[in-house]
């Protein structure tokens, strides 16, 4: 029943060398043995069409989704650590980290499909880096620190440091992204939100915004901070806006002036779908939109 | 310069099949056309349609997006393996049928691998999570209205099956 000769019949992707890793030691090996021609398969949500329609063409690829060690949630005092071949899945079914972290589930839901969400990673999405996703503008607003794998150390990068430009990192071609280190808020009364605009649900977004607010009892704002996807070349962060609303009783206005001069300062670019100025007015609308909603779950907490 | 030949070994349907695969040959081809389980559809080959959707260690998973290779050793399911042992139509199937959840049919066995996982883990879903769980899957006949019914009779069926 099986053919004899794969020769005869069309594959999509041009072909490559593949590696199934079975530790992290194996997979920096190979990266620093293959050096640029090599690329990393996590989830493959991104990696496998763009193979597929051969917009990249790796000569070899090292598979990580075998390796366990890569795959964990752990929950500390101040912070959650993932293990960045952790299924998207597993992140939204956690009931405790979303109480540590609830923007990850938040912008989970609108991250692709149950089917996509099963198998892609968080590690590949924020590796992926397309600006306009949403784990790369939860990690770029939360300051996330992503953990860098090589055969020669660790290292570990900022969110802002990490995101370099679209569909770009600071990672080294001979590094696997380890974990991701989200840092927890503790106040009491801390609330986030997350909110886009896609064509379809799932689609990635236009705009996309996320917030996370800290008051104290009085109702004050004692931390706050916000950011943009799909508003510039990578996810945006604004800590020096976010840091105005610190000690506001973040009236409406507030929100609205804040929102309003953050999406002045983005440059985002125009398509098929939305122009510049749509993209623009989407950023302020729902940056605002972001910022509400968090302060009022802040409110009720 | 021929292609290295991988060989992979997979519980596909509760049989353990084996054969030797080129790394870039999707799960899907495979499936298709090395196994004859043409039941699964191949749609955009990109992961948009969720036409090809199959579970993957029971959880559902776009069979375009992965390469054979990285199935060996796993557990397939596709939509064959939804029928009863004697062949005749789960209760989900039937109620397709019954409710008129297809009409092209192209669509069908990716909605049914959706549909049976969103049942497997949760047998009393509401209508937006039926929507929720059916939303990577395009149809182009049915207004999706017929498959979210189709869903919710098989849903009341086997829980009135099991009192």
């Amino acid at each position: 029943m099986i053919r004899p000769d794969f020769r005869d019949r069309a594959l999509k992707a041009a072909p490559f060398e593949y590696a199934r890793a079975a530790s992290i030691a194996e997979a920096c090996d190979l990266l620093a043995r293959h050096g640029d021609s090599a690329k990393l398969l996590a989830g493959g949500q991104s990696l496998v069409p763009m193979m597929a329609m051969r917009l990249v063409r790796p000569a070899f690829l090292v598979d990580i989704n075998e390796i366990a060690a890569l795959k964990f949630v752990r929950r500390e005092k101040d912070a959650a650590r993932i293990g960045a071949c952790t299924r998207q899945c597993v992140v939204e079914r956690d009931e405790a980290l979303t109480e540590r972290v609830p923007l990850l589930r938040q912008a989970l839901k609108w991250v692709g499909h149950i089917q996509t969400r099963n198998r892609g990673t968080v590690g590949g999405s924020l590796a992926h880096a397309d600006p306009s996703a949403e784990l790369p503008l939860a990690a770029q607003v939360l300051g996330a620190k992503m953990a860098l794998r090589s055969a020669k150390g660790t290292r570990v990068l900022d969110a802002e440091k990490f995101f370099s430009g679209p569909m770009t990192t600071a990672m080294r071609p001979d590094e696997c992204l380890e974990e991701i280190h989200w840092p927890a808020w503790s106040w009491r009364h801390t609330g986030s939100a997350f909110t886009e605009i896609s064509v379809r649900h799932g689609d990635f977004a236009m705009v996309a915004a996320a917030a996370q607010i800290a008051i104290d009892g009085d109702g004050r704002c004692v931390r706050a901070a916000f950011g943009l996807g799909g508003a510039g070349g990578t996810p945006l962060a604004f800590p020096k806006i976010a840091a105005r609303l610190v000690g506001t009783r973040l009236d409406d206005a507030v929100v609205n002036d804040a929102a309003h001069a953050a999406a002045t300062e983005t440059e985002p670019g125009g398509d098929l779908h939305a122009s510049a100025e749509y993209r623009r007015h989407l950023a302020g609308v729902l940056a605002a939109r972001a910022l509400r909603e968090a302060r009022e779950r802040a409110r009720s907490m | 310069m021929s292609e290295t030949l991988h060989p992979i070994s997979v519980e596909v349907n509760g049989k353990r099949r084996s054969s030797q695969v080129p790394a870039r040959l999707s799960l899907v081809d495979w499936l298709r056309e090395d196994l004859y389980l043409t039941g699964t559809h191949i749609g955009c080959e990109h992961g948009i349609c969720g036409a090809c959707s199959v579970m993957l260690d029971g959880e559902s998973v776009r069979s375009c997006l992965m390469y054979a290779v990285q199935a060996d050793g796993h557990r397939v399911t596709t939509v064959e393996g939804l029928a009863n042992p004697d062949g005749s139509l789960s209760v989900l199937q039937d109620s397709f049928c019954e409710t008129h959840g297809l009409q092209c049919g192209y669509c069908t066995p990716g909605m049914l691998i959706a549909s049976q996982a969103l049942l497997n883990s949760n047998p009393n879903p509401s209508e937006a999570q039926i929507r929720d769980a059916i939303g990577g899957n395009l149809c182009r006949c049915t207004g999706y209205q017929q498959i979210v019914e189709a869903v919710r009779l098989a849903a009341e069926r086997i829980a009135k099956e099991a009192k």
